[in-house]
C-alpha cells in the first residue's frame, strides 16, 4: 500500500497538474481536443495517488515484484502515447502547410495573371 | 412569360428586399443533394447570395455549386464544419451583410421553412433563431442514441443560457448583423459546434430564439460522422461547454469594428 505520506503529495501534484490544464483550456492556449488526452491523464494520476491499493493490485496482476515499477511502466506508456498522438498531430500540420504553401503559389500567380491583364 | 413570371415567387416578406442577405451553405461531398438545395433557396428568394463553403470535398461538390451559379469558397482541406461555416460568416461580415442564413448542404433543412427562422430577426426579436426539430413542427426520427445525445445536449445548454431549447445541435439558423459580426470573430472547431455556438452567443450577450421547422430525412450521402467520432465529440463538447463556464468572450469581438 502507498504510504499516506506520498499519496497525499501525489493527490496534490495531480489535482496541480489538472487545474494548470484547465487554465489552459479556459485561456484558449489549449484545445479541447488535444486537452482530453492530458484530462485523461491527470485522472489516472489522481485515482492512483487516492486509492492506496491500486499499484500494488496492478503489479500483482501483471507479475510486478516491486509495485513502484507499475508507476513507471504505467507513466512511461502514458508518455508514448501522448508521443505518438503528437507524430499525428504533426504529420497532419505539415501535410496541411504543403498544401496551404501550395494553394498561396498558385492564388499569387493568378493574382499576377489578373493584374498584368489590368495594367499591360 | 407570364407564365414564368407567375410561378417566380416574390420576396414573402417585404423587410426581406431591403436587406443584403446571404445563404451559408457549408458542404462536404454533397455532390448529390446541393443542386437540390440551392435550386430551392432561389426559388424561395431568389435576392439571397449563396455561398457555398466546400469543405475539402472530394467529389464533384465545388464543380455542382459552381454550375447553379452559387459563390464558391473552396478550402484547401478539410477544417471540420464549425471553421467551414465561420468561413462563411466571414464571408458575410466582411462584404456587409445583414442577415445570414445557414443552411446545411444535404437536403435536411427545407428553405420552405425560411420565413419561420427569419421572422424573429427580421421583427427584431431575435440576434441568432434556431430552427428546431423538436418544438412542435413535423415528425424528426432518428436513432435512439442520436436523440438522447441531442436532448442532452438541450438540458445542458439551457441551464447554462437559462432559456428553454429543445434542440441545440440544429444548424438550420437565420443571424443578424450583430450575430455574423460575433460568429466570424469567434466560432467553436470541429464538429457538434452548434451547441458550443449557441452557449457562446448568448455568452457574446445575443438575443436567442427557437422556432419549430420540420426537417427531412437526408437525400444523398452519409452523415459526416461514425458513432465511435460522435462520442468522442460528444465528450469534447460536454468539456468544451464546461471550460466555456469559466471563460471570458474573447476581447477582441465586444469592440466591433
Amino acid at each position: 500500500m502507498t504510504p499516506l505520506r506520498v499519496s497525499i503529495v501525489a493527490a496534490i501534484a495531480s489535482c496541480g497538474l489538472l487545474l494548470v490544464i484547465f487554465e489552459l483550456m479556459r485561456s484558449r492556449r489549449l484545445q479541447e481536443r488535444y486537452a482530453l488526452l492530458w484530462l485523461l491523464t491527470g485522472i489516472v494520476m489522481l485515482v492512483l495517488a487516492l486509492w492506496r491499493d491500486a499499484l500494488g493490485r496492478i503489479a500483482d496482476l501483471v507479475g510486478i515484484a516491486y509495485p513502484p515499477s507499475a508507476l513507471f511502466v504505467l507513466g512511461a506508456f502514458f508518455i508514448l502515447v501522448v508521443l505518438l498522438h503528437y507524430s499525428t498531430v504533426i504529420s497532419k500540420l505539415s501535410e496541411q502547410n504543403i498544401r496551404l504553401a501550395q494553394r498561396i503559389a498558385l492564388l499569387e500567380a493568378r493574382l499576377g495573371e489578373k493584374r498584368s491583364e489590368i495594367e499591360p | 412569360m407570364t407564365e414564368v413570371l407567375q410561378t417566380l415567387p416574390r420576396p414573402l416578406d417585404d423587410r426581406l428586399a431591403t436587406l443584403r442577405r446571404v445563404a451559408i451553405v457549408p458542404a462536404l461531398n454533397e455532390e448529390g443533394s446541393l443542386g437540390r438545395v440551392i435550386d430551392e433557396i432561389r426559388r424561395f428568394d431568389p435576392g439571397f447570395q449563396i455561398v457555398v463553403v466546400d469543405d475539402g470535398s472530394t467529389d464533384r461538390t465545388a464543380q455542382v455549386a459552381e454550375g447553379k451559379g452559387a459563390y464558391v469558397v473552396r478550402l484547401p482541406f478539410n477544417l471540420g464544419i464549425g471553421s467551414a461555416v465561420q468561413t462563411g460568416y466571414q464571408y458575410a461580415y466582411e462584404n456587409d451583410y445583414d442577415v445570414a442564413v445557414q443552411i446545411d448542404g444535404d437536403c435536411q433543412h427545407d428553405p420552405s421553412e425560411l420565413p419561420a427562422i427569419l421572422g424573429p430577426v427580421l421583427d427584431g426579436l431575435a440576434d441568432v433563431v434556431i430552427g428546431s426539430r423538436f418544438a412542435g413542427a413535423g415528425v424528426y426520427r432518428a436513432e435512439l442514441t442520436r436523440r438522447f445525445g441531442i436532448r442532452l445536449f438541450a438540458r445542458v445548454v439551457s441551464a447554462i443560457v437559462g432559456q428553454r431549447l429543445t434542440d441545440t445541435s440544429s444548424s438550420f439558423r437565420a443571424v443578424n448583423r450583430r450575430g455574423i459580426a460575433v460568429f466570424a470573430a469567434d466560432y467553436p472547431h470541429g464538429y457538434l459546434e452548434t451547441v458550443e455556438a449557441t452557449v457562446m452567443a448568448a455568452k457574446y450577450g445575443l438575443c436567442l430564439h427557437e422556432v419549430p421547422v420540420a426537417m427531412r430525412m437526408r437525400a444523398a450521402g452519409r452523415s459526416t460522422l461514425t458513432t465511435s467520432m460522435s462520442t468522442f465529440y460528444a465528450f469534447k463538447v460536454l468539456v468544451a461547454l464546461f471550460v466555456g463556464l469559466f471563460r471570458r468572450t474573447a476581447p477582441h469581438v465586444e469592440e466591433e469594428r
